[in-house]
């Protein structure tokens, strides 16, 4: 750091004179290639120490045995029979199913519920500024503390969810635990997540929609088009690429979804809200298998890693709109 | 101006009539109340006795009371009313609503040293964060890197990893390093992870500021250094503080690392709030006060952001 911002000060004399020379200026100023490489060297060196390198250092781990509660076991090279395991596990592949049916799920419900607000308020009617704030604010909030006072809210005898739906519907509110039965806990994560990220889907597609010139309104009006009409041939196909990046972003926050739903359900009951990431955890936290749970998050890295190329290929496209 | 033109003739047209502003104003504020509702129950349970929080049915008109709060700042200990009656009369109003529960404070909870840390981390993150990512960002709006694209994808591809994954070898490194459980530890870890968006946002608001500013600085003598102090860094304030806010946010909420790198010295608000427990498990009033202290912030940083929001949750490609 201090490489950087020395030249700064020796560069700096008094300030009320600035009219310097040309050819002083290229002498005692650094040249722009050393400047560009001075000031990106430090981001890219520190993500090679904290992502790259422990990176390259899982890889190597994924080929072992390791497994830290029996560190005094030798360390052996096993090749790919981690990633053989893992593959052929039939509990993995449940885990993945786990996971694509709650991103699926929530991703599908948010955008519904997203993209509807999105239209209602684009009516921009009186306060809607305020009610878009309040509707935003528990997106910004931690993940972890959301689904721990959830579990509050979802309490069988003396959460007031249950009591609500009791009041509605006349079914006992002890009669079913959002969090504790295995047929209800997969929604409860489902909703849980809807009710944090459905603001998300609907401010990118407020974006979109607002994106979309009132001009070509007026040209469907001359031309008649019903309200219908419009809907289907203007307001959808433009808002499209907002709302793909929505689907992608969320598509990937869910999928290596952890925190919210650890202290939600922490994977229950039994197994049915056990997603990937908790999976992992388990293996790699309170299993310690090292070696096996490492070849699992190179697996979820190479398939992140191929949704992140696809989002910020959207990215740019929706940057040049 | 023929924009402006247009538009005013086009509400005319295109804007809604008041019965549909009336009923989506409807709608969309129902679900608005509804939204809020979870959060307000937690800030009313902070104000709840613990019978009252437990209660059935669930209580919505209850008798305030401050014990939560004082539950979360103290450790207490049950004693005989013989005993809490032999005590010297209670000096302050918290010891005296706590011997009402045959307690006696013990000492104070683990909590502030938890919003500390919480606090040291949120914000030596955030500075390095925005620091070394307003440096990259404007290497890379102005100057020509080669394979910039893929640096930079190279850079946001980091921030999608699964936090779980990422601390597997994390954890191994920082065993070796000694950085287990250390707030210098959580602090790079929480830069390296926050620098990525600082880099994309940054460069987004740098984008922004027309080059001939700094041009005619540089061609009145100024160096490049000097240029980027006094010409384009005033001039992108705006974007830094906005870019800062969102780092702080990642930081301060953030829960996978937080769990499974620290255990006590440097365990931040998150791993912490759910383990707050009373006599017999979860005492929910004080964790109601821990999280409606800990979410506070949250909102008010919410409302100051409300302009820049778009961009920190799209990494700076969608502007308005």
């Amino acid at each position: 750091m201090t490489t950087i911002s020395q030249p700064d000060h020796a560069t700096m004399p008094g300030v009320s004179t600035p009219v310097k020379s040309r050819a002083a200026r290229r002498v005692r100023g650094l040249s722009d290639r050393t400047i560009a490489w001075l000031f990106v060297a430090p981001t890219i060196a520190l993500l090679l120490a904290i992502n790259i390198f422990p990176l390259i250092w899982m890889i190597r781990l994924s080929f072992t045995n390791l497994n830290l509660s029996m560190s005094y076991l030798p360390l052996r090279f096993v090749g790919l029979d981690n990633f053989r395991d893992i593959l052929t596990d039939e509990d993995v592949w449940f885990r993945l199913q786990t996971t694509a049916q709650f991103v699926i799920s929530s991703v599908a419900l948010q955008v519904v519920v997203g993209f509807g607000l999105a239209l209602l308020i684009n009516r921009q009617f009186r306060g809607h500024s305020f009610w878009t704030t309040i509707i935003l604010l528990p997106m910004m909030l931690s993940p972890a503390v959301v689904g721990n006072f959830w579990t509050l809210l979802l309490q069988p005898q003396i959460g007031p969810f249950n009591y609500l739906i009791s009041l509605f519907t006349g079914v006992p509110p002890s009669s079913f635990s959002m969090t504790g039965q295995v047929s209800l806990a997969p929604w409860t994560i489902v909703l849980v997540d809807t009710w944090m990220w459905a603001p998300y889907v609907m401010l990118i597609c407020l974006a979109g929609l607002r994106s979309i010139p009132d001009y070509i309104y007026e040209a469907a009006e001359v031309d008649r088009a019903s309200a219908w009409r419009q809907f289907w041939s203007i307001t959808l196909p433009m808002t499209v690429p907002f709302l793909m990046l929505a689907v992608l972003f969320r598509a990937i926050e869910n999928f290596k979804m952890f925190d919210m739903v650890n202290l939600l359900t922490s994977g229950g009951p039994g197994s049915t809200t056990e997603l990937v990431s908790i999976s992992l955890k388990r293996a790699a936290f309170e299993k310690w298998r090292t070696g096996y749970s490492s070849a699992l998050a190179i697996i979820l890295f190479v398939t992140v890693f191929g949704a992140a190329n696809i989002y910020v290929k959207t990215l740019n496209k929706v940057k040049q709109r | 101006m023929t924009a402006a033109a247009t538009r005013s003739t086009a509400h005319s047209i295109v804007e809604a009539s008041p019965r549909t502003k009336a009923f989506a104003g409807g709608l969309v504020i129902l679900y608005a109340v509804i939204t809020i509702l979870p959060l307000l129950w937690i800030v009313a349970t902070a104000f709840k006795s613990q019978s009252d929080a437990i209660a059935y049915p669930p209580k919505v008109i209850f008798e305030p009371t401050l014990e939560g709060y004082v539950n979360l700042f103290t450790v207490r200990t049950r004693q005989t009313p013989d005993f809490i009656a032999k005590l010297p009369p209670p000096e302050t109003w918290y010891d005296q609503l706590v011997r009402k529960r045959d307690m006696v404070i013990a000492g104070p909870s683990k909590v502030v040293p938890r919003f500390v840390n919480s606090l040291i981390i949120g914000f030596g993150s955030t500075f390095l964060a925005v620091f070394l990512g307003t440096l990259a960002a404007y290497a890379f709006s102005r100057f020509r890197i080669p394979l910039a694209d893929d640096l930079l994808f190279f850079i946001l591809s980091t921030r999608m990893m699964p936090p779980v994954a990422v601390a597997i070898p994390i954890y191994l490194m920082y065993r070796q390093l000694n950085l287990t459980d250390t707030r210098l530890g959580m602090i790079l870890l929480y830069t390296a992870v926050n620098v990525s968006l600082a880099v994309w946002l940054l460069k987004g608001f740098i984008d922004e500021i027309p080059r001939e500013y700094e041009e005619a600085a540089l061609v009145d003598g100024y160096t490049r250094l000097q240029a980027l102090r006094k010409v384009v860094l005033p001039q992108a304030v705006t974007g830094i503080a906005a870019t800062a806010i969102f780092c702080l946010i990642f930081s301060w909420n953030e829960y996978a690392f937080a769990v499974l790198l620290t255990s006590g010295e440097a365990q931040t608000m998150p791993p912490f709030i759910p383990f707050i427990i009373g006599e017999g498990g979860q005492d929910w009033p004080a964790v109601a006060a821990a999280t409606t202290l800990f979410v506070v912030p949250i909102v008010m940083f919410t409302v100051l952001l409300r302009k820049h929001l778009l961009r920190g949750i799209t990494f700076g490609a969608v502007r308005k």
